[in-house]
């Protein structure tokens, strides 16, 4: 049980920390039209990392509940990886990561929906069409900025030459992924490392901008180790619960 | 305002059967993207089941100033509605 319930937090604390980055945004998106589009993507994946958490919620056996799941756990119990809590440093950074996280994010669920865990794959299953949205809306600005003028190709480089270095740890497997793995329930997330590669490079060359060749990576996210902005975005996140223990609205 | 992208007229058919209706305008640098656009902006509220983006500038306008001219000869000619028929009761939607 230990190892479905890690398991599950792998996958929605992603969703979790991605939507509450995407949150932040919200009222300052670079046009109107642009703002709603990723407020809605963000408003997807919280759906998402509800579902996630109450079904991690039930098997707990604690009496938790979904909300005590997202705000109630320490930074060292966070399992998303180190992609999702970069800052919005600027448009071209929240696009690269979301590119770099949905393609990642839609061939994961791909293979989700075939889990023999009915609740995993019925949430994958869901969530498939939500993610596939996400990736066309985020190659596309990719494609945009890239291929636009000098200074948006510039900025989209900077932002994906900056991030490339968290994507080797999507692909590494954590004792719960190995666990749930073995037992088919689990997706080995390194059985579609080379496609990612492929499906990021190939987007990345029509954009006209270069495939990194940065070779080092960095990686402790989902083991619980995180950047240095992490910490900050539990304090926006977890603020109310703690200040206003069990406020509801 | 030259940086501006341009402006786009969306039409959204709600349910299968009806017919595509104005349902606002947006900004967006061409088509592709305006269809992204509308549908975050106007259908994430289950409002459509299909949507047309058209930009701004192709739409050809009457001018408020012809209303004369356009429309008020129609107004004392009640004769072009079929209203001087008994109608079955069977006919509907007329």
């Amino acid at each position: 049980m230990k190892h479905l319930y890690n398991y599950i937090l792998t996958i929605a604390d992603n969703s979790l920390i991605l939507a509450q980055r995407l949150g932040e945004l919200c009222g300052h998106g670079p046009s109107l039209e642009t703002d709603i589009a990723l407020t809605n993507i963000s408003l997807d994946l919280l759906g998402q990392t509800r579902s996630y958490y109450q079904y991690a919620a039930k098997i707990s056996g604690e009496g938790k509940t979904e909300d005590d799941i997202a705000f109630l756990r320490i930074e060292r119990e966070y399992k998303n990886c180190l992609l999702v809590e970069q800052p919005n440093t600027h448009f071209g950074y929240v696009i690269g990561r979301q590119f770099l996280f949905d393609v990642y994010h839609l061939m994961l669920m791909e293979k989700l929906q075939y889990s023999p865990d009915e609740t995993l794959a019925a949430i994958a299953k869901k969530g498939i069409k939500e993610v596939s949205y996400h990736k066309r809306f985020s190659s596309d600005w990719v494609k945009r900025l890239g291929d636009g003028t000098e200074e948006s190709n510039a900025k989209m480089q900077e932002a994906i030459d900056d991030l490339w270095r968290f994507t080797d740890e999507l692909f590494f497997t954590t004792d719960a992924e190995k666990a749930k793995g073995k037992e088919g329930v689990g997706i080995d997330v390194s059985t579609f490392k080379e496609k990612y590669y492929e499906e990021v490079s190939e987007v990345l060359k029509e954009a006209t901008l270069t495939v990194p060749e940065n070779k080092y990576f960095t990686k402790g996210g989902k083991e619980g180790v995180h950047t240095e902005h992490m910490g900050y975005i539990l304090a926006d996140l977890q603020y109310m619960q703690r200040t206003y223990p069990n406020m509801t609205w | 305002m030259k940086k501006n992208w341009p402006l786009w007229e969306i039409f959204v058919r709600s349910k299968n059967g009806l017919e595509h209706r104005h349902f606002g305008s947006l900004h967006a640098a061409d088509a592709e993207m305006a269809m992204e656009n509308a549908r975050d902006v106007y259908t994430r509220r289950n409002e459509g089941v299909s949507i047309w983006v058209v930009e701004s500038k192709n739409i050809t306008a009457s001018n408020p100033a012809d209303n004369g001219e356009m429309f008020e000869p129609a107004q004392d000619k009640v004769y072009r509605h079929p209203t001087f028929y008994d109608l079955p009761d069977e006919v509907k939607h007329m």
